[in-house]
C-alpha cells in the first residue's frame, strides 16, 4: 500500500507541478498571478473530450486541442485581456483573471454541459505488477510524460534564444529590454508556452478527475499552493511545491482524513509563508 | 482600478439630493412592493449583498487587497447566528458575536498572507474558502452538513416581532443605513485617507508614516466583519442556510458585482449588487446565461472602464451637467 500512495503521490504530485510551472513562467515573464489556470485546463479537458467524442483520434484530438489551446488561452487571452492591463495594477489583473476563470467554467455549465462525464481511460486499466506491487497504467504514463515535458521546457529555457530572453526578462525587466529583447512578444511566449503545458495537464488529468465545468477550479488552486510552497519565482520551486503537495495530499487522504486534505495543504502553505515568505526555493524579489 | 476622479468640489446640494434618493428609496420600496412577499425578499437579499460588497469595497476597493473568502465570511456569521439563535439565545447576542468571529478570522488570514505580497491574500482567502466550506459540509453534527440548519427564527427588537417580511426588510434598512454611515465616516477619517493613501501607492504611504501591515490587516478584517454581519442578517431572511449558501465561487461573484458597480467609488457596491441582483429577476429562464454576460462584461469593463457602472455617472455630470460630479469621500 505504502509504495503505491508514493506512486499515486508522485503522479498527481506530477500533474500539480506541470500546471505550477506555468504559473510561475507566467509570473516571471508578466507578473501575472493566473487564477484562470485551473480553468484553463477544464477548458482543454472538455475541448479533448468532444473531439474524441465526435470520433477524432486520439493522437490528433490531442493535437487540436494543444493548437486551439495555445491560441486562444495563449494568444488571445494575453493580447485582448492582459496586454491592456499590464501597466496597471497586478490587482486589476488578478480581478481580470478571476473573471475569465467565472467566464470559462460559467460557459461550460451553459453552453456544453453541467454534468460530469468519464473521460476514456486512454492509458489503458491493466495494473502493471513489479512483484507484489501493482501500479496503475495511468499513474506510470502521468509521471513519464510529465518527467519527459518538464525535461523539455527546461531545455527550452536553458538552450535556445528565446528561452534566454524569457530568463532576461524574468531576471531585469529594464535591462532586458534596452539589451534589444521585446517584451511583450517575449510574454506573448510565455503565455503560448503556459496554454501548452496546461493542455498537456489537462491529458494527464482527464481520465482520473471526471470531465465536468469545475474539474479545475481545485486543480488550479492545488497548483497555486503548490507554486507557492516551492516559490513562486522558481521552475526547480514549482516543481518540489507539486510534488510536495501531491505526496501531502495522497497521504493525508490514506491514513489521516479524506475530507480534511485540503486543510492540511492549506495549513502547510500558511506555516511556509510565516517560516519562508519566498517560498522554500524562492528568492527574495525586488 | 484607480478613481479618476477630477478636482474634488464639496458640494453639499449634492450630498444632500444622494442622501435623499438613498433614505427616499429604503422608505418607497415597502410601500410600492409591500404586498407581494416575494418582491420584499429579493428587497431584503439585495440589502444584505450591497452589505457585503461595501465590505469588499473597503478591502479591494480602497485598500487594493483581493478577498476571495467573503462567501466564507458570511457563512460563518450566518452560521453563528443561526446556531445561536437555535439554541435559544437573543439574536442580539448572536449577530455581534458572529461579526466578531468574521473580523478575527479576518485578522487571522490578513495577518500572515499581509506580511508577504498582496496575491498570497487571494490565495490564502480562497483556500480559507474551501475549508469553510468543507468544515460546514463534514461537521454534521454541529452544522447539519448537508441537510443545513432549518426554521432559523427571526428575531425580536424589545417585544416588537421582526418576523413578517416588511418588519425584517425594514431590520436590514436599518443595518443598510448604519453601515453606510459607518463606512463613509471610516473613509472619512485618518483611517480612511491612509486606506487611500495605500492604494495609490503603498511604498509612498509607508514613507509618510502610514503604518502599512496594520492599517491593511484593519480595512481587511472590517471588510470580513461586514460580510459576518450580512451573513448574520441573511440566515433569519432565509430561515434555511446550507453549505451551499456559501459555495466558493459566491466569493469570485462578488467581486464580479462590485467591479461591476465601480471598485473603489463608494456607490459602487450599491450600484454593482442591485444590477447585479435585479436584472436576472426581471429576465428569467437564462440565469446561467448571466453568469457568462456578467463576467464577459466585467472583462470589458476592466480594460475600458475601469470604475465601473458608478463612473458612469462622473461622465454624466461633466458631460450634461457641465460641472465636476460630487464626491461623497474627501
Amino acid at each position: 500500500m505504502f509504495i503505491q500512495n508514493v506512486v499515486s503521490g508522485i503522479a498527481i504530485g506530477a500533474i500539480y507541478a506541470l500546471v505550477a510551472i506555468g504559473f510561475t513562467l507566467l509570473w516571471q515573464a508578466s507578473r501575472t498571478v493566473n487564477f484562470a489556470q485551473g480553468d484553463f485546463l477544464t477548458v482543454c479537458a472538455v475541448l479533448m473530450f468532444v473531439l474524441i467524442c465526435v470520433g477524432v483520434p486520439f493522437p490528433w484530438a490531442l493535437l487540436i486541442t494543444v493548437v486551439a489551446s495555445a491560441l486562444l488561452l495563449g494568444f488571445v487571452v494575453k493580447r485582448g485581456v492582459i496586454q491592456p492591463l499590464i501597466d496597471r495594477s497586478h490587482t486589476t489583473i488578478i480581478v481580470a483573471t478571476i473573471a475569465l476563470s467565472f467566464l470559462a467554467s460559467n460557459a461550460i455549465a451553459t453552453f456544453w454541459s453541467a454534468q460530469c462525464k468519464a473521460f476514456p481511460q486512454i492509458f489503458g486499466l491493466r495494473p502493471y505488477r513489479i512483484g507484489s506491487v501493482a501500479l496503475s497504467p495511468q499513474n506510470i504514463w502521468t509521471i513519464a510524460i510529465a518527467i519527459v515535458l518538464i525535461l523539455a521546457i527546461n531545455l527550452f529555457i536553458q538552450r535556445t534564444k528565446p528561452g534566454k530572453a524569457m530568463q532576461a526578462v524574468a531576471q531585469n525587466r529594464e535591462a532586458a529590454r534596452i539589451l534589444g529583447i521585446n517584451i511583450s512578444s517575449v510574454t506573448t511566449m510565455v503565455f503560448v508556452m503556459n496554454a501548452i503545458i496546461v493542455a498537456f495537464a489537462a491529458l494527464l488529468i482527464a481520465p482520473v478527475y471526471m470531465v465536468r465545468f469545475d474539474m479545475g477550479a481545485q486543480l488550479g488552486l492545488k497548483a497555486f499552493y503548490a507554486a507557492t510552497i516551492g516559490g513562486f519565482n522558481q521552475i526547480r520551486g514549482a516543481l518540489l511545491g507539486g510534488f510536495l503537495v501531491g505526496i501531502i495530499e495522497t497521504f493525508t487522504s490514506a491514513y489521516l482524513s479524506t475530507e480534511y486534505r485540503e486543510l492540511i495543504v492549506l495549513v502547510v502553505l500558511i506555516a511556509v509563508i510565516l517560516v519562508r515568505k519566498e517560498g522554500l526555493l524562492g528568492t527574495e524579489e525586488r | 482600478m484607480i478613481e479618476k476622479g477630477g478636482a474634488t468640489q464639496k458640494s453639499a446640494f449634492g450630498r444632500i439630493v444622494r442622501w435623499a434618493i438613498f433614505v427616499g428609496a429604503l422608505i418607497l420600496i415597502p410601500v410600492i412592493f409591500g404586498g407581494n412577499p416575494y418582491h420584499m425578499y429579493v428587497a431584503t437579499l439585495t440589502g444584505i449583498y450591497i452589505i457585503t460588497i461595501m465590505g469588499l469595497n473597503l478591502t479591494l476597493g480602497y485598500t487594493g487587497q483581493i478577498s476571495l473568502g467573503h462567501a466564507a465570511f458570511m457563512a460563518l456569521g450566518a452560521y453563528t447566528v443561526a446556531l445561536m439563535t437555535k439554541s435559544g439565545y437573543s439574536f442580539w447576542l448572536a449577530l455581534p458575536l458572529g461579526t466578531l468571529i468574521s473580523f478575527v478570522a479576518g485578522l487571522l488570514l490578513g495577518l500572515p498572507s499581509l506580511r508577504v505580497k498582496h496575491h498570497y491574500l487571494a490565495l490564502v482567502t480562497l483556500g480559507f474558502g474551501t475549508v469553510v466550506y468543507l468544515l460546514l459540509s463534514n461537521e454534521w453534527e454541529i452544522t447539519g452538513g448537508f441537510s443545513g440548519i432549518t426554521r432559523i427564527p427571526r428575531p425580536n427588537f424589545f417585544g416588537l416581532s421582526l418576523s413578517s417580511d416588511i418588519a425584517f426588510y425594514c431590520l436590514v434598512a436599518v443595518f443598510l443605513l448604519g453601515l453606510t454611515i459607518l463606512l463613509l465616516w471610516i473613509l472619512n477619517s485618518r483611517w480612511g485617507r491612509a486606506f487611500k493613501a495605500i492604494r495609490e501607492n503603498d511604498m509612498r504611504a509607508e514613507m509618510v508614516g502610514v503604518s502599512l501591515l496594520s492599517y491593511k490587516l484593519l480595512a481587511f478584517a472590517i471588510g470580513a466583519a461586514y460580510a459576518g454581519i450580512a451573513g448574520g442578517l441573511l440566515a433569519p431572511l432565509m430561515k434555511f442556510i446550507d453549505p451551499t449558501t456559501f459555495p466558493v465561487h459566491e466569493s469570485f461573484w462578488f467581486l464580479i458585482m462590485l467591479i461591476i458597480g465601480g471598485s473603489g467609488r463608494f456607490e459602487g457596491a450599491f450600484v454593482g449588487a442591485i444590477v447585479v441582483m435585479l436584472l436576472p429577476e426581471f429576465l428569467r429562464g437564462v440565469q446561467q446565461l448571466f453568469f457568462v454576460i456578467f463576467s464577459a462584461i466585467t472583462l470589458v469593463l476592466l480594460v475600458f472602464w475601469p470604475t465601473g457602472l458608478a463612473g458612469l455617472s462622473d461622465v454624466f455630470f461633466r458631460k450634461v451637467l457641465k460641472r465636476n460630479p460630487p464626491q461623497l469621500t474627501k
